[in-house]
């Protein structure tokens, strides 16, 4: 039997078309030893939930930088809890205002990152705070 | 094996079996993992997967194989069928990690509950790449999609031992100069059943194919037997597009010929037998390297390893010690 890495979800919710900051965050994630798995740019919060289902993942990152944060991050968490997958950590990245946090963290939002993190404190962050959802 | 993992294996079974996604991706998870839930899993979901038809596709990188699977996917929907796909990807030799991006082209069957993508990372599967995938395919196959998708990159080895498990590869192959070349070196046509010249709204597609054409019959004379199993002197060569969907319901139809006239076979299918001894092989050798991990067994091997790096033993002699010590 084997450990599996674990697995991040990395998806671009929203209609703005950057995914420069996804990407450098999926290949940061990757050497620091985690599976990722991308999924592209315009994903509808059904989209993002479905393929976090398939894709078994232990944390959603979701990186955002419409604007649409307050309305596209809660509708996920929402949507993942209804799919059974309450126990998966959801974390975003992009640009949001500090002002906006609380109510994320409110939402279920466990993390969110701002423009400048260092990938390896990402990456510190999520191994601390994966769930065991081997159960 | 645990009772209670044994017993968590089996409920994830049942219930994908009742169409759970979520019980079917943790099984795919277990399976992956090469625990006791998923070997519980897979002894009960084994016999009910004899109908699977797997497909590998393959090609250089970039070649359009996603793009290709997506629009396979939408063809076989068409008409109503369930479609799975195990998407691999190379893993980092050094961190392990991966990126797995297939899925971006694939996208558009999201919210379709009859169609089921699964990324994969090629290594540190302990059975090898081989048998964890054909469990995963079995898996789904158990669970209503007999038709597996599996595109792997045609970089190195992964394609070799996904070719040496699928009933049929399919090669893609893009139409750009320079590919051509590439595909050769690697020596993806050694392993094709099925070859799909791709990106064919694109000028040079049709050119590209009669050259592949000409090659194919140059090496016919050759036994084409890579992967454990013969290949067709001269696999089908044709154009496709995975943008427009041009000649892609004949491709899928192509597949479907092929699947049902193995099911016809006389005796078996090579490709079923060759699959069936990927798994056995991998499986014991799974089994040696466990029981070789138990912490009293551990301690012999570290010491006979020790004499033989000092010569006192020989490493033959060596291997027959440690093979008694965990054979019963
Ligand atoms: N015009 C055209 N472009 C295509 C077609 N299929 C793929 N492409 C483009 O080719 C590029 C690679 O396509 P993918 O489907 O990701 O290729 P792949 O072989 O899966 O790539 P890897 O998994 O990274 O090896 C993308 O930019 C696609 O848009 C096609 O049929 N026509
Ligand atoms: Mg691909």
């Amino acid at each position: 039997m084997s450990e599996r890495p674990i697995r991040v979800l990395i998806a671009k919710p929203g209609l703005d078309g950057h995914d420069r900051g996804a990407k450098v965050l999926a290949r940061g994630l990757r050497d620091e030893g985690f599976e990722v798995v991308y999924t592209g740019l315009r994903q509808t919060p059904e989209m993002v939930v479905s393929a976090a289902l398939q894709e078994d993942v232990d944390v959603v990152g979701l990186s955002i930088l419409s604007g649409a944060h307050l309305t596209l991050l809660p509708r996920i968490v929402a949507l993942l809890r209804e799919a059974g997958l309450g126990d998966v950590l959801v974390t975003a990245g992009g640009i949001i205002p500090p002002d906006d946090i609380p109510a994320l963290r409110e939402a279920g939002v466990a993390a969110v990152f701002g423009p400048g993190t260092a990938i390896g404190e990402v990456a510190d962050f999520l191994r601390a705070n994966v769930r065991d959802r081997s159960a | 094996m645990t009772e209670a993992a044994a017993a968590h294996g089996v409920r994830l079974a049942e219930e994908a079996r009742a169409g759970s996604r979520r019980a079917l991706a943790r099984l795919l998870t277990e399976v992956e993992r090469r625990s006791p839930a998923g070997e519980a899993a897979l002894r009960l979901l084994y016999p009910l997967s004899g109908e699977a038809h797997l497909v590998g596709v393959t090609g250089a990188p970039g070649a359009g194989k996603s793009t290709l699977v997506a629009a396979l996917i939408r063809a076989a929907r068409a008409t109503g069928r369930p479609v799975a796909v195990l998407a691999i990807d190379p893993s980092s030799p050094i961190t392990g990690g991966a990126i797995l991006g297939d899925r971006v082209r694939m996208q558009e069957h999201a919210g379709d509950t009859d169609v089921f993508i699964r990324s994969m990372a090629a290594r540190g599967h302990l059975g090898g790449l081989a048998t964890a995938s054909v469990d995963a395919a079995a898996a789904l196959a158990a669970c209503g999609f007999p038709l597996v998708l599996i595109e792997t990159v045609g970089t190195g080895q992964s394609e070799v031992e996904i070719a040496a498990v699928a009933d049929t590869t399919l090669v893609v192959q893009s139409p750009e100069m320079g590919d051509e070349v590439q595909a050769i070196k690697a020596g993806l046509l050694e392993v094709a059943d099925l070859v799909a010249v791709t990106k064919g709204d694109r000028p040079g597609a049709d050119l590209a194919a009669a050259q592949l054409r000409a090659m194919l019959t140059v090496g016919a004379q050759h036994d084409r037997a890579a992967g454990d199993r013969p290949r067709p002197r001269r696999p089908e060569v044709v154009v496709v597009s995975g943008a427009t969907g041009l000649g892609v319901a004949d491709l899928l139809a192509a597949l479907d010929r092929r699947s049902a006239a193995q099911r016809t076979e006389a005796g078996m299918a090579a490709s079923r037998r060759a699959r069936a001894a990927a798994q056995v092989d991998g499986i014991v050798a799974e089994r040696i390297r466990e029981r070789m991990a138990d912490p009293a067994r551990r301690a012999i091997r570290e010491a006979t390893i020790d004499a033989v790096a000092t010569h006192a033993l020989d490493p033959y002699d060596a291997a027959d010690r440690l093979l008694r010590e965990i054979l019963p």
